[in-house]
């Protein structure tokens, strides 16, 4: 098996599972920044030194099974084209930094897709784990096994007082980002999410739509992740986020319950109007994809829809994003042909659950 | 800026004066300094300016280092490993190694309580390996009490078992230092 068979699906294997309150948090995701005790961090070490890190975990971890057989495959950044990193960017398997350090960086990365340890991106390892739906806890409570693993061979950088240390301070200590990725269509559609993006900010989290440019969220997806990684246990800064993205799911129900009474019919007429232009259109740009998926995935949860699966869903945000769609291509496209082939993969998947 | 002494080179150096605990700043070029005998580290000179305007904003009092001349500059940091200053480090906000945090331990509680809050010190998880270590220095800090209570009250049989103890423990210490777990 080669790096090949991560390009394929536009779906992870792990996404097909239905995670707990799955109709509003999709995903909940660990990352853990660790570095070698006796090297110097990527930012600065010579490709040398890095080079001997990357043969390393391809030596001791490549193809070594982990629990349920999952195995990992190594995947160096020298091998792939710019359209394959491109995909694996987009199915958030990579960072666009590790892309950067092309000669000296690697992933490797599991069957399933649910892990990868990045080697040699801003640190010499990020492990991020991702786990359908909201349960963080479960997430984290994997990600100390793997970390565990990979420490049998290793000898981490950690200070007593100052914790794992890390080539950035906005990591050290923990060295975790834990993340929701959450679909908030009526907290956006009230522009309540405007008042509450402010104050959850004010308690040490960080609030970032996805797949948009700046702040803007395209697709309504939001994602909610700590700030703080010094002084608080990765048990408190999950509850803390937790708590936060509990009181968002309860308020983005609340929001959903009274749009469906007050706007009736319009509400729908949003939804099925959506559901017909990607069923119908010939050209579609990604803004406007991420925008119409959205009113799909509303009228899914709320019951309107009902022979579209999430997961068709899930997969076509992942396959219309440009990189996929050269992939699926084979060659580079133009804006114009990308918004073409778009319309075109959407149509053809719509019709097949039709 | 030209220097405040010639009047004429752009001042590269920034001193400090404190007299009866009101400062006095002064930029002066190289050769100024070198004559005037400023320089107490003539290789490593640097903007105490540059320093302060830095990514991080720091507090000037937490870096001011006492030297026995009236004028005061800022001691260079560089790391022994990686090579890395401290003013690399404030310019580019990245650690070059493990090492940083040590050589430039006592300016980074600013940083960190800004980017984390207040918070300076870890609260969370421990490496395995690491975690055995401090398992252990625990576990003799420990019986060297026991020791000087047992020899306090003179049973010597006992406290030599136990000062046997703490060497076993400690030669343990050791081992891990090399990074085996056996
Ligand atoms: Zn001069
Ligand atoms: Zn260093």
């Amino acid at each position: 098996m080669t790096y090949e068979q991560f390009m394929d699906k536009a779906t992870s294997p792990w996404m097909l599972k239905n995670g707990p309150d799955h109709d509003i948090v999709l995903s909940s995701r660990i990352r853990l920044a660790r570095n070698l005790a006796d090297k110097r961090f990527p930012t600065v070490a010579p490709s040398e030194e890095l080079e001997e890190i990357m043969e390393f975990f391809q030596r001791e971890y490549e193809h070594t099974p982990y629990h349920d057989n999952e195995t990992f495959h190594f995947v160096p950044m020298s091998q792939l084209s710019s359209i394959e990193k491109r995909v694996l960017i987009e199915k958030h398997l990579i960072s666009p930094l590790l892309t950067k350090n092309k000669e000296t960086a690697a992933s490797l990365i599991s069957t399933n897709e649910q892990v990868s340890i990045m080697i040699n991106e801003e640190d010499h390892l990020r492990i991020q784990l991702y786990d359908p739906g909201f349960q963080l806890e479960k997430s984290l409570k994997k990600t100390f096994e793997i970390d565990d693993w990979i420490e049998e061979k290793v000898n981490y950088a950690f200070d007593e007082s100052r914790g794992y240390l890390t080539s950035c301070p906005t990591n050290v200590g923990t060295g975790m980002r834990a993340s929701v990725m959450m679909h908030l269509p009526a907290l956006v559609l009230t522009k309540q999410i405007n008042r509450m993006i402010p104050a959850i900010n004010h308690l040490g989290l960080v609030v970032r739509g996805i797949y948009g440019e700046g702040s803007e969220a395209l697709g309504n997806l939001f994602q909610i992740s700590n700030q703080i990684t010094l002084g608080k246990s990765e048990e408190n800064i999950i509850r803390d986020l937790e708590g936060v993205a509990q009181q968002l799911i309860e308020h983005e129900r609340l929001q959903r319950g009274r749009l469906l009474e007050n706007l009736g019919t319009r509400l729908e007429d949003r939804i099925f109007r959506s559901l017909g232009l990607l069923t119908y259109s010939r050209i579609m740009n990604t803004k406007e994809v991420a925008g119409r998926l959205s009113n799909v995935r509303l009228g899914v949860d709320l019951g309107l829809i009902k022979n579209v699966p999430r997961n068709v869903l899930t997969e076509l945000t992942v396959l219309t994003q440009p990189g996929f769609l050269q992939y699926h291509a084979q060659k580079t496209l133009t804006p114009t042909e990308r918004d073409i082939l778009r319309a075109s993969i959407i149509r053809e998947k719509l019709h097949e659950v039709e | 800026m030209n220097c405040q002494k010639c009047q004429v080179r752009p001042a590269t150096l920034h001193f400090k004066q404190v007299v009866n605990g009101k400062q006095t700043d002064l930029h002066v070029c190289e050769v100024c300094a070198k004559e005037n005998g400023y320089m107490t580290y003539p290789e490593e000179g640097f903007s105490l300016h540059d320093l302060l305007t830095g990514l991080f904003n720091l507090d000037s009092s937490k870096i001011d280092n006492i030297h026995e001349s009236p004028f005061q500059q800022v001691k260079e940091l560089k790391c022994p490993t990686c090579k890395m200053t401290f003013s690399q480090f404030k310019h580019t906000g990245k650690f070059g190694c493990a090492q940083c945090y040590h050589t430039f331990s006592d300016h980074l509680d600013p940083i960190f309580s800004r980017v984390h809050s207040g918070n300076t010190r870890h609260l969370g998880k421990i490496p395995k390996r690491k975690g055995g270590k401090l398992h252990l220095k625990k576990q003799i800090a420990d019986y060297r009490k026991r020791l000087n209570t047992l020899i306090e009250n003179e049973a010597f049989e006992e406290a030599a078992v136990v000062r046997d103890e703490i060497k076993e423990l400690e030669s343990k210490v050791k081992e891990k230092k090399d990074g085996d777990e056996a």
